[in-house]
């Protein structure tokens, strides 16, 4: 670990030169984003595209702003947000006990192998109506939808990771004479916190495809039941104002778990 | 001297599917207190399996083994195991690696974290406890390695092709840096190895190992003159030694 004041002029001149490069990429990124912003614009106010189908920026912008001043944004991301939140955690903390008990026993894992399978192949859209039976209408059923699509994806990662170990180290800790539980805490547990983390980030775009799936079938409110309303009435600025919003709260979803990365594994070099 | 380990003729076989695989045959060995005794044969031919069986963690089919005059029946609980590669855990400082078996055998009491330090720092790792393994040699890493089996003070010392992983160079170097700790130590070892120089520069006695099934085909009992691995590597007996002992196992 070197100290930054210690640097040769060439090493000076390849910092300078990475820096560079970074920056160039990140004014490209803005660049697409604006260009791509104003081109829309330019082509929906010269009439070139009709923006009753397409919507446009600054109509985007004008309908957010009438959404939060009258038709309160903020308790349709709060629902959608409840529900994301609530169904990530179940199907997080509910797949990675299971994919522990599948560990510890392989006649449980051999045995429920084939349900697993299923299950993951299946379309979880294809529950809907049974869904609806069961939990009604309401917040239940779409968190219900979120937690099972995203549980079994859990599971199976979680599980693969887990099966990962090192069995090297295993024999390790059978030599100083650890037990199974110890090999769990001490091993198989910490060793997989990077697969962990991985199935957390896929878990939060689960989450989302689940919560938003279950507002489509049945929801008074939400972000999802604001895309499927505009849709029915044929108003693109407000299927297009919900998904920008949409967009913006999945992406600080997912920046809070690579920030938990970076803090939960510091070991790295 | 007293016998720490004695094998007598023990066999182990293991069951497939399709077939039953005898590792090893009539297996006998012993080995005193304090001895440095290399295991050595073509490779397949279950040495790993014999250190498992002194370890342990599996049981011969038949035949026994006993250790400081006991039959062994159960893990055997005064031992230290080094495998290929360090084994150490990405996710631990060394310190904390150092001191994993105390925390699994229940034992990390003051005076035995007490005991661990003094070895780091007897051993040059004393500046490195709050590292993690990534940030140091392959060579320091091999040693913290050795020092985490020593922290338990076994009586037996099992090692695995533990230089195996690393280069030339590198090799030559932590083999006798383990070599010396052992001797410092006064630890009895025995050593699973496909290399002929490093057993011949490091051992007391060596068995060399028949394919499988495994049984003793020869004993030697080099003694070279010289006070490292390196030192008995530039002996003249070494050439002769190695020539022996290649000619064996082809």
């Amino acid at each position: 670990m070197k100290k930054n004041n210690d640097f040769s002029p060439r090493h000076a001149l390849y910092l300078k030169k990475v820096k560079t490069e970074n920056a160039i990429v990140w004014i490209l990124r803005f660049a697409i984003l604006i260009l791509g912003l104003l081109l829309w614009e330019i082509l929906a106010i010269t009439g070139i595209i009709d923006s009753f189908i397409t919507s446009c920026p600054s109509k985007i912008i004008t309908t957010i702003g009438t959404l939060i001043t009258e038709n309160n944004l903020f308790y349709h991301m709060g629902v959608t947000l409840y529900e994301t939140l609530l169904g990530f955690f179940i199907a997080v903390f509910a797949g990675y006990a299971i994919a522990l008990v599948l560990w510890w026993s392989e006649r449980c894992r051999r045995v429920l192998e084939p349900y697993i399978v299923v299950l993951n192949s299946l379309p979880k859209i294809a529950l809907g109506p049974v869904i609806i039976v069961w939990c009604g209408s309401g917040s239940k059923a779409i968190i219900f939808m979120a937690v099972l699509i995203g549980i079994i994806v859990a599971i199976i990662t979680m599980l693969n990771g887990f099966l990962a170990t090192d069995p090297n180290k295993i024999l390790l800790l059978r030599s100083m004479g650890a037990n199974k539980f110890q090999i769990l805490t001490k091993l198989v547990m910490p060793g997989s916190l990077p697969t962990f983390i991985s199935m957390l980030k896929i878990s939060v775009g689960m989450a989302w495809i689940g919560s938003i799936m279950g507002e489509y079938l049945v929801s008074r409110a939400g972000l999802g039941y604001l895309i499927v309303y505009g849709g029915q009435v044929f108003k693109l600025d407000l299927v297009m104002a919900a998904t920008v919003v949409l967009c913006i709260l999945a992406t600080l979803m997912y920046a809070a778990v690579a920030l938990l990365e970076k803090v939960v594994i510091n070991y790295k070099k | 001297m007293n016998k720490l380990l004695e094998l007598k003729d023990v066999s182990f076989t293991y069951q497939t599917m399709t077939d039953e695989i005898t590792a090893i045959e009539n297996l006998t060995f012993s080995c005193d207190d304090g001895q440095f005794v290399s295991i050595i044969g073509p490779s397949g031919c279950g040495k790993t399996t014999i250190l498992s069986l002194i370890a342990g963690l599996l049981q011969p089919t038949s035949g026994s083994i006993s250790f400081e005059g006991k039959k062994l029946t159960g893990r055997n609980e005064s031992l230290g195991y080094m495998l290929q590669k360090d084994q150490l855990f990405p996710w631990r400082t060394i310190e904390k690696n150092v001191l994993l078996p105390l925390e699994i055998k229940g034992k990390n009491t003051p005076e035995n974290r007490k005991y661990a330090l003094n070895l780091l720092e007897k051993y040059g790792l004393k500046d490195f406890i709050k590292n993690y393994p990534d940030q140091l040699s392959g060579g320091m890493r091999q040693r913290a390695a050795l020092i985490r089996t020593l922290v338990s003070e076994p009586k037996l010392l099992l090692l695995d092709e533990p230089f195996s992983a690393l280069d030339y160079q590198t090799r030559l170097s932590v083999c006798d840096d383990v070599y010396n700790i052992i001797k410092e130590e006064k630890k009895t070892t025995v050593l699973v190895t496909h290399d002929i120089s490093e057993a011949i520069s490091m051992s007391d006695i060596i068995l060399v190992l028949t394919a499988r099934p495994s049984k003793v085909k020869s004993v030697h009992k080099p003694q070279i003159k010289g006070d490292s691995p390196l030192r008995r590597r530039e002996n003249p007996e070494f050439g002769s030694w190695f020539e022996k002992i290649w000619r064996e196992l082809n």
